[in-house]
């Protein structure tokens, strides 16, 4: 579709390095291992895998557009036919929830290593799809997939001494941190690093700049819009919220509350323990509630919003062509509609053109009301429900207007996961619909 | 060798460097307490803190990509004239004609380096649990950082003056007309009004307000010029003073208690 018979042989280039950068990586790594840690079997597999990755290299440097390594066409197509919202949004919740599981294996260096250089492969393999290389070789989208490789290798070292931590604390020991509490001068020991890091990140940057030009695209011209017209990459999250959601909530209060939120954090977080080192274990419920809401949130939906939403904001598959053709069905029904037309049988209450003005917002109520009752239900009657069940200790070394606070903020995050799941099951459009006030929920 | 003595020791060398150079312990002190620029940091810190594994250099490299970004910037901006005449003709020049237009390069990566770089920094201090008592306001005045260096980006991003910008700035600035009361299309605004007059329009709206006019055009580009390049970077520059103040007030770089 739309394919450019050139591609193939421009992107070869880019394999061929590629593919010899992961075959020098870890033809050092198993020579590391060897010579360094006597680990000889270790080393021999990943010298077979560099020798694997050379031969890809080869491949794509070959000249031949049909041996540039690819995934085959069958599994692109799976791909693209099993993704869509709701696998991708499951599927990223199932994945941190198994890595958080089973943290203590995949930490080791060694699994770790296999998962990393998985993804290399395959974002290689990827590489060779046209459709995945526009979109990801998009100067502006280059951040992005940086982002995603420096997350994962911040968790996995962070995870790592939290692991380690965590047993230690266990047996009664004190974290690694507190073991060595020698001083050193800032000259050199502090100073140096920070000029190594300047040097660093300068010839960093330096060659990011050559290698990869600024975008320039189009004059700008207010009467031609772009199809898909997309916010700056690290705002994308929100607008894939728009989905769920009116901008008046995903666009101005949600973001709010996120900051509002975040600088709220200290002050609700009444937990003395895991203050300076690296535990999970200790302060599992903030970990897990920051987690939640800045991996499987935040980061997640940037990378949706990027990388799989194309023109009209439709869902598309990572090998997929970005057609601004493709029809989606969109019959979301409003609460409203649902509890008085569809399960009543009546039709939705409506005052006459001439009633005064209580007896028009009595109608708006009373059309209203199952959704005023849900969300009354979900904010003002769950927090003191959780406050005496759940979230009891909580609440007592809380306190009344902390709780509350956390509470309520809590509920609010996860307003957005429940509206996901609201919609894929029930086709649910808004749940509380004023038109006369534009207020949709 | 011997000239470098000469030099050592002559009077210019000796009125701005008060000691010897900073080779033994006693000298290694001095020079953090006499250098104007060293004087943030302080004489001796925990070793554990500095630890790469534990600290990331993050906090450090973010701020020395708003030094590359200050500098970078000022140099764009003898160059870039914020005009609908000359905005897209000078980023077109500096990437085509100009020498040295890698500098826009450098500017727009590191824009975008910078704000990895600051999630990532939040990212680690959540995880050591940094923010905790008695750092609970650093982490606050932290937050705020993180919020406006995306703006500063934001801004930013519309200077280039093409389909990606001012389509970027819109769908971004579309959200403000949805503000509740104060958006024109925001909940609640209909309620805004007095003798039957509308306070909030399109022309009154908090989304007038950002852009200083109905569309993305001129009069945006004038404000997020100066936004950009005055407003928001003075405002970051006395945050991130604070910001280092209560890193060295609220018990040092962090670590267990």
């Amino acid at each position: 579709m739309h394919a450019d018979p050139f591609f193939l042989s421009d992107v070869a280039g880019f394999l061929g390095g590629y593919f010899a950068f992961l075959a020098v990586m870890n033809g050092i790594f198993a020579l590391v291992l060897w010579r360094s840690y006597g680990q000889t079997g270790r080393a021999l597999v990943w010298t077979v895998f560099a020798g694997a990755m050379m031969i890809l290299s080869s491949l794509a440097l070959s000249g031949s557009p049909s041996l540039v390594p690819a995934l085959p066409d069958g599994v692109r197509g799976l791909v693209n036919t099993l993704s869509g919202p709701v696998l991708y949004s499951l599927g990223t919740v199932a994945l941190c929830t198994v890595l958080f599981v089973f943290r203590s294996f995949f930490v080791r260096p060694m699994v770790a290593w296999t998962l990393f250089n998985a993804a290399l492969v395959l974002m290689g393999l990827s590489m060779a799809d046209q459709n995945f290389a526009l979109i990801v070789m998009k100067p502006d989208n280059v951040p992005i997939v940086g982002l995603v490789f420096l997350l994962a290798f911040f968790t996995w070292v962070a995870t790592k001494q939290a692991v380690v931590n965590d047993e230690r604390i266990a047996r009664g020991e004190p974290p690694m941190e507190k073991l060595d509490d020698e001083k050193v001068l800032v000259w050199p020991d502090l100073v140096y690093t920070e000029l190594i890091c300047m040097v660093a990140v300068s010839a960093f940057l330096l060659v990011w700049a050559i290698c990869l030009p600024a975008p320039l695209e189009e004059p700008a011209s207010s009467v031609k819009t772009p199809n898909p017209s997309k916010a700056p990459w690290y705002f994308l999250g929100l607008q894939e919220m728009l989905v769920y959601f009116d901008p008046w909530y995903a666009g101005v209060v949600l973001p709010s509350l996120v900051i509002f939120g975040l600088m709220a954090m200290p002050y609700l977080d009444f937990n003395k323990a895991g203050n300076g080192y690296y535990s999970i274990a200790e302060r599992k419920f903030a970990y897990l509630t920051f987690q939640f809401g800045f991996l499987v949130l935040w980061i997640t939906l940037i990378i949706l919003g990027t990388f799989l939403r194309g023109p009209n904001w439709n869902f598309f598959g990572p090998f997929e062509y970005w057609t601004p053709y493709k029809v989606e069905v969109l019959n979301n029904v409003d609460l409203n509609q649902m509890f008085w037309v569809n399960w009543l049988d009546m039709p939705l209450p409506r005052a006459a053109v001439d009633a005064p003005w209580y007896s028009r917002i009595a109608t708006v109520l009373l059309r209203e009301s199952p959704g005023l009752v849900v969300l009354g239900l979900y904010l003002v009657a769950l927090p003191p429900v959780l406050a005496v069940t759940i979230f009891r200790g909580m609440f007592v070394k809380m306190g009344f207007i902390r709780y509350m606070v956390m509470a309520n903020l809590m509920l609010l995050m996860l307003s957005l996961p429940l509206k996901m799941a609201l919609r894929w099951t029930m086709n649910l459009k808004y749940i509380v619909t004023i038109p006369e006030l534009s207020l949709n929920f | 060798m011997a000239i470098g003595e000469t030099i050592r020791n002559s009077q210019i060398w000796k009125s701005i460097f008060r000691h010897p150079m900073p080779l033994d312990r006693r000298n290694r002190i001095v020079v953090m307490l006499t250098n104007f620029f060293l004087h943030l940091h302080p004489v001796s810190i925990k070793k554990q803190g500095i630890a790469l594994s534990f600290t990331w250099c993050m906090g450090g490299v973010t701020f020395f990509l708003f030094m590359v970004e200050t500098v970078t910037g000022v140099l764009l901006m003898f160059y870039y004239r914020p005009t609908l005449e000359w905005a897209y003709n000078d980023i077109l020049a500096l990437r085509d004609v100009t020498s040295l237009g890698i500098l826009r390069e450098l500017h727009r990566w590191g824009a975008h380096a910078m704000v990895i770089t600051t999630w990532l920094h939040m990212y680690r201090v959540f995880l050591t649990g940094s923010y905790k008592p008695p750092r609970e306001f650093n982490w606050v005045v932290g937050v705020i950082l993180l919020l406006l260096t995306l703006l500063l980006s934001f801004t930013g991003y519309l200077l280039p003056w093409d389909q990606l910008a001012i389509w970027a700035i819109t769908v971004g600035s579309n959200m403000a007309r949805a503000t509740p009361f104060l958006g024109y299309e925001g909940p609640g605004q209909q309620l805004l009004t007095i003798g039957g007059i509308d306070m909030i329009t399109d022309k009154s709206d908090a989304r007038f307000g950002l852009l200083g006019a109905r569309f993305v055009g001129e009069e945006t580009l004038n404000r997020f010029y100066v936004l950009h390049c005055i407003a928001i970077p003075l405002v970051v520059a006395l945050l991130l003073a604070i910001h280092f103040w209560r890193v060295r007030k609220d018990g040092g770089i962090s670590g267990p208690l």
